[in-house]
């Protein structure tokens, strides 16, 4: 018998899951289901959507309603289920290739109509899954498969791109800070527009060993060593920053639903029948 | 004392339990326990010196395969 919480919230005769040894993944999936326990959700009320890739592997390991669509389509699919079921508690879980190269257009435009979707980005600065390749947040210089003598691209910042974009609520933790994400994913659920939480994942098998990050253990403690909290920051000179990566609360300014806003037209003429 | 649950394949050492069917050896827990209670055997995770343990809640916290957590507290039924 697994812990009252994997037991609760996971399919545990699909356990163990398919991730590579130190994979951050189901360390960010076991903070993402006690971020939903904490905030008391009925089960039957959420759905859990997907699109492909490592990440997008999560939903079929958790026991709640959930969808494994196509690739960079999970906000398209979970727009649907939002507009149809507006009570229903809507959480899409992506990666970094599926949310901002491959549904980078859904992503921009889920937060512009800041709909009602909690959406956690599994960000492990590459393509696993069909492996190695280098995605819109590999660091610019770091190798991958395709990129065998550097990625010269510049990488996203998948925070600053949502809150631009107009999500109401963004935010970042890492796999090693797991208790902050667990934190963070569950002010997200509180928010009833479009939420961004961007946790920072560990590639050990292509994006720790095309890099020589080390194993699963030693990507964690620079997880620890480099990630600085946004209020921390904020006392730190520009030199103490550099190399580091912020963490915490980036955003969180609540506007009008895109469900509620909706069923306002829909009231309004009704009225004039 | 050490109690296998043979159904299960889990191994209870009464303030921490561990599954290794679950677990993949990664290392992570061994790494983040502050008592140094753990470590890896044939790629396997097993319990050194479970006196030590203090029950923080590190490895369960981090254990990306759920291969181990605390027992008692929320998880009394179950030790």
């Amino acid at each position: 018998m697994p812990s009252t919480l994997v037991e609760k919230y996971f399919r545990t005769e699909k356990l163990p899951q398919i991730w590579c040894p130190g994979c951050g993944h189901g360390i960010i999936t076991r903070s993402i289901a006690s971020a939903i326990d904490q905030s008391g959700l009925d089960k039957d009320k959420v759905c859990i959507v997907s699109g492909i890739g490592c990440s997008s592997r999560a939903p079929g390991y958790m026991d709640f309603n959930t969808l494994h669509t196509t690739h960079g389509r999970a906000l398209a699919f979970a727009t649907g289920i939002k507009l149809a079921n507006p009570e229903i508690k809507v959480i899409v879980i992506t990666g970094d290739g599926d949310a901002t190269a491959i549904g980078g257009n859904h992503l921009i435009h889920a937060c512009r109509r800041n709909i009602g979707i909690t959406t956690i980005v599994y960000n492990n600065n590459i393509y696993g899954m069909t492996g190695g390749q280098y995605s819109p947040t590999t660091p610019k210089g770091d190798k991958g498969t395709t990129a065998p003598f550097g990625n010269i691209d510049k990488s996203f910042d998948i925070c600053s791109l949502a809150s631009a974009a107009g999500a109401t609520y963004t935010a970042r933790a890492t796999a090693y800070h797991a208790n902050l994400l667990t934190t963070l994913v569950k002010n997200a659920l509180a928010n009833d527009g479009f939420s961004l939480v961007e946790a920072v994942s560990a590639c050990p098998t292509y994006y720790g060993r095309k890099n020589k990050k080390g194993n699963a253990v030693e990507m964690m403690e620079w997880q620890k060593n480099n990630a600085v909290n946004v209020a921390a920051a904020s006392k730190m000179t520009q030199e103490q920053l550099e190399g580091k990566f912020l963490i915490g609360e980036f955003k969180n300014k609540p506007e009008p639903e895109y469900t509620s806003e909706y069923q306002k037209i829909i009231d309004k003429l009704a009225k004039g029948r | 004392m050490e109690i296998k649950d043979v159904r299960a394949g889990e191994v209870s050492y009464e303030k921490l339990i561990i599954n290794p069917s679950w677990c993949k050896g990664c290392g992570i827990c061994v790494a983040f326990c502050p008592k140094k209670v753990l470590s890896i055997e044939n790629e396997k995770i097993v319990v050194n010196d479970i006196e030590k343990c203090i029950q923080c809640g590190m490895c369960e916290l981090r254990c990306p395969d759920f291969a181990i957590y605390v027992g008692g507290k929320n998880n009394e039924k179950r030790a």
